[in-house]
């Protein structure tokens, strides 16, 4: 790189210039790839049906009706009906709800204490110690185990199964934020910064965390996939959503007692959740391709 | 060596006091009083100040972490309040099932993980190779409990081939009992050996471009023996790691595989001890798994330096 202006300018356009044009190749990148749009596709399908469930269904997701218990797929019930006689269709599309809500919440909750945790960590060495140790400490669980614990302290309920998800995933993010918050720290641009007197604050929300974004926007994506399963296997256990809410996990649990007579009540909300969790873990892939040429798989 | 060895004990310390302090915590996690939280409705005030004085809630909470942490150090988790024995004791009987499943877990994660990654990478962009792929992502899609409720459905509800669940210890009758294992073990083993493979594949593609190998392939050498005895060695190596860090999704997972399985390990105890809110039993449960999982990565990550001489190069 010729040095035609101040080394500060540069290395300032460096940090700025650039962006747009980036974009505009991974958006690119991002489309052009099969997996990935079909991905994307299945996922927002999913999501729509969720948000609108009551329209794509007049039957209710909880009201029993022990007249037409255990009937297998037909016409009037596409997925058949579970041993209340609820239509396992409605509870299907009414149970994705609870799972992409607490999988996108637990992705949120975790994006952003795990951020703040791995900038602090990243670039005050004295908070380093603290924070990751008390970080690998939360990791030596394994993590269905740490939120198994948690769930049997608070009771299920689907705003302990957030509390408890948020916390298994946070360490995850803040690892992953600190290595590139490390990295991106010694930049010459960041020295840059700091010698005309910028503050803290500023340079680690303007330079340092948009550094590390496109690394942490691929993380999270597995962490939703990572938390649905994680929800629906603590509600398969009993310990998650409470059992009368219709979530994948609660219908699957349900299913297995009666699984001899009627496969479709597993089957059903079994689908919709390897369906969800394989295109989040695609659309990972594709974003990660897209973000970072470098990690591209063979 | 040993300075790796001493450096990396020390690093345990804080972690082990971490889980100690998460786990220590689960009980005040509670809302409300824990001793009346475990006892329920039904509970007098006596059988409370009982419970109260048996766990020592009474005193302040750094006098209880350190008498509680100082019976953990010496395997000592308190009494169960359900099952009426000491946790240690109900943890024993209940280890083998658990560790028997992992162990099969594991050994099914290798046997199927590392010829599908190897085979994969010498048929580079092969219909195998796609296929291999396509199973390792599906594998990481399938949650452990669908799986299993899938081979149920298959293997003992239609074909009446294999138990549905329970377990027979291996002391007991060892065709039996590898009858009952077979299907909690390989669901548990399914998706960290997709991860397995993924890694050997990118690993092998990595060595089969080094300069040893081409060497190897262009003194004449078939590409079996050049696999076998140059490449894949050295490929392995990366895939240690691996098996030693999804050990803690296949303890994770042994406890809802055993509970889909019916099999009495110390993973369904822990889920049927949070409805008795046996929270002693949660509590040793938990600590006694965690605290495998980090001796387990700690033995694994000595081997790897001790396998591999770049690492220990680089440690020392």
């Amino acid at each position: 790189m010729v040095a035609t202006t101040s080394p500060v300018a540069e290395s300032f356009a460096l940090a700025e210039g650039v962006r747009p044009q980036r974009r505009a190749q991974w958006l690119h990148s991002l489309t052009g790839n099969p997996v990935t749009l079909v991905a994307g596709v299945i996922i927002s399908l999913i999501t729509l049906a969720a948000i609108f469930a009551p329209l794509l269904s007049s039957h209710s997701p909880t009201f029993l009706d022990p007249g037409i218990r255990l009937q297998g797929p037909s016409d009037s019930f596409l997925f058949g009906t579970d041993d209340g006689g609820r239509d396992v269709f409605t509870r299907v599309i009414y149970g994705g709800r609870v799972s992409l809500l607490i999988g996108v919440g637990v992705t949120l909750a975790s994006a952003v204490a795990g951020s703040l945790l791995g900038l602090l960590s990243g670039y005050y060495p004295r908070a380093d110690s603290l924070i990751m140790r008390t970080m690998d400490g939360l990791m030596a669980f394994p993590s269905i185990l740490l939120a198994i614990a948690i769930m049997a302290s608070l009771g299920p309920s689907a705003t302990n199964v957030f509390i408890s998800l948020a916390v298994v995933y946070t360490p995850t993010v803040a690892r992953l934020v600190r290595s590139t918050t490390l990295v991106t720290k010694q930049q010459p641009y960041v020295e840059s910064a700091r010698s005309i007197g910028m503050s803290d604050k500023a340079i680690l929300l303007k330079y340092i965390f948009p550094n590390g974004i496109s690394p942490l926007i691929v993380q999270c994506t597995f962490v939703v996939a990572y938390a649905i399963i994680s929800e629906a296997s603590l509600s398969f256990l009993g310990a998650g959503v409470n059992p009368e809410t219709p979530t994948w996990g609660n219908m699957l649990r349900d299913g297995q007692r009666v699984l001899q007579r009627a496969w479709w009540l597993s089957m059903f909300p079994g689908i919709a959740l390897v369906l969800t969790v394989l295109s989040l873990n695609l659309l990972g892939d594709g974003l990660r391709d897209a973000l970072d040429p470098r990690a591209r798989k063979r | 060596m040993t300075a790796y060895v001493m450096r990396r004990l020390i690093l345990l310390v804080p972690v082990i006091l971490v889980v100690g302090i998460v786990v220590f915590a689960l009980i005040h996690l509670t809302p409300g009083d824990p001793a009346a939280v475990m006892l329920g409705d039904r509970a007098t005030p006596e059988d409370l100040a009982r419970l109260r004085n048996q766990l020592g809630l009474n005193d302040p909470l750094p006098v209880q972490f350190v008498h509680w942490f100082g019976g953990v150090l010496h395997l000592d988790f308190g009494d169960s309040l359900f099952i009426g024995e000491p946790v240690t004791r109900a943890l024993l009987d209940r280890v083998q099932p658990t560790l028997l499943l992992t162990t099969y877990a594991m050994l099914f994660q290798i046997i199927i993980g590392v010829p599908a990654g190897v085979i994969s990478a010498v048929r580079h962009n092969s219909i195998v190779d796609r296929i291999v792929t396509v199973v390792a992502i599906s594998g990481a899609a399938i949650p452990t409990f669908f799986l299993g409720i899938l081979l149920i459905l298959i293997f003992a509800v239609r074909l009446h081939w294999l138990p549905s669940g329970g377990y027979t210890p291996i002391n007991e009758d060892p065709v039996k009992h590898f009858k009952s294992m077979l299907l909690p073990s390989f669901t548990l083993g399914f998706s960290s050996a997709g991860l397995l493979a993924r890694l050997v594949r990118s690993s092998m593609l990595d060595v089969m471009r080094e300069d040893y190998v081409r060497t190897a392939l262009a003194k004449g050498l078939p590409l079996r023996s050049v696999v076998t005895g140059h490449a894949l060695r050295n490929a392995l190596i990366p895939a240690l790691t691996v098996i030693g860090t999804s050990l803690g999704a296949l303890l994770g997972g042994a406890v809802v595989t055993e509970t889909v399985f019916t099999i009495p390990g110390m993973g369904r105890l822990v889920v049927q001890s949070i409805a008795r809110r046996d929270y002693p039993v949660i509590q040793g449960a938990v600590m006694a798994i965690a605290m495998t999982y980090v001796l387990v990565n700690l033995l694994v990550d000595i081997l790897y330096v001790y396998i591999d001489p770049r690492v220990r190069l680089g440690a020392d």
